[in-house]
């Protein structure tokens, strides 16, 4: 695989993602934890980019950051005397961390093409011809969507603009709101948003009298 | 163009790392906070398998937009609990959360 920018970009945020992600875990300052729970979110977002989904994207930065991230940080503020902790891992953390590092050598042995399949099939068996992460691996670039072939004239075949505008936001907000497309699961997650709320002020707040 | 299942093994250590917290973590927020990791993995997944499998149909970029709305659900509610638990018993520690055992 030759090293493209893309791959640069890749490579900056799955580090971007994956660091936050296990400061967020590791870290003994909650409040580091919350800014570093941002630096995930945003590395999640530039994943996103590469994917070309400009819209889950922006959301990603608007919900996510701006209003799940936010509201954390206003949870911290309020159970202020909790920070200091001198303990924040309990006492089962190294099963914990036993089982996070199973879960992923399952998960990356089950993705990843790296496997060999004589391997796989000597452990679990099977007649498969391939382990499942090599038929994986084979999904990769060969969709119109993303190629850099050029015609005789030397121009790109599939125009970069082509590629930014296969989902766009009108269709997405077309398929939301009509009877084709998603707007009986959006009208449940209106519910369930105004439901969550209205339950979530009710439960946080004070009682009177 | 970065292969798939590099997305697929950045999802997955994304998912262990908050399965780890979840686990571990004491303060019920920091929970939370591992819990939306998850979440995130998990759209990852959603997204780069949209993209790769089936780029020009929207189901996939839906999915993952429902999965921001339950991720939003959850977070208010979770983080108004903590903050009502905090403010009967003055703790956000989960093990000292224990009326309900016996």
């Amino acid at each position: 695989m030759e090293i493209t920018w893309q791959t640069i970009a890749f490579a900056a945020f799955a580090v971007m993602t994956l660091g936050g992600g296990l400061m967020v875990v590791i870290s003994r300052n909650l409040w580091h934890s919350a800014l570093f729970l941002m630096l995930s979110l945003f590395g999640t977002s530039g994943l996103f980019v590469l994917l070309v989904a400009p819209f889950l994207a922006a959301v990603q930065v608007l919900v996510y950051i701006g209003a799940i991230a936010i509201l954390v940080l206003f949870a911290i503020m309020l159970t202020r005397r909790m920070m200091g902790l001198e303990e924040t891992q309990n006492t089962q953390w190294p099963a914990a961390a036993a089982v996070a590092l199973v879960l992923f050598l399952i998960l990356f042995v089950t993705v990843s093409p790296l496997v060999d399949e004589q391997w796989f099939k000597d452990i679990f068996g099977g007649d498969e011809k391939d382990s499942l992460g090599q038929r994986i691996s084979r999904l990769n670039a060969d969709l119109p969507v993303d190629t850099d072939e050029r015609d005789e004239n030397g121009e790109l075949k599939v125009k970069p603009n082509d590629q930014l505008n296969f989902v766009t936001v009108e269709a997405i907000g077309e398929a939301l709101v009509t009877r084709d497309g998603f707007v009986l699961p959006f009208e449940l997650a209106s519910i369930l948003l105004t439901a969550a709320l209205i339950g979530a002020i009710v439960v946080a707040r004070e009682d009177e009298a | 163009m970065v292969p798939l299942w590099f997305y697929l093994v950045v999802s997955a250590a994304l998912f262990a790392i908050g399965a780890y917290g979840a686990l571990a973590r004491r303060n019920a927020i920091a929970i939370v906070m591992s819990v939306e990791l998850m979440l995130n993995a998990a759209n990852i997944n959603l997204v780069a398998f949209w993209r790769y499998l089936n780029p020009f149909e929207i189901n996939g970029q839906i999915f993952a937009a429902f999965v921001f709305i339950v991720a939003a659900a959850e977070a208010a509610v979770g983080l108004a609990l903590i903050i009502s638990i905090y403010r009967s018993r003055q703790t956000v520690i989960v093990e000292d959360v224990n009326m309900l055992k016996w």
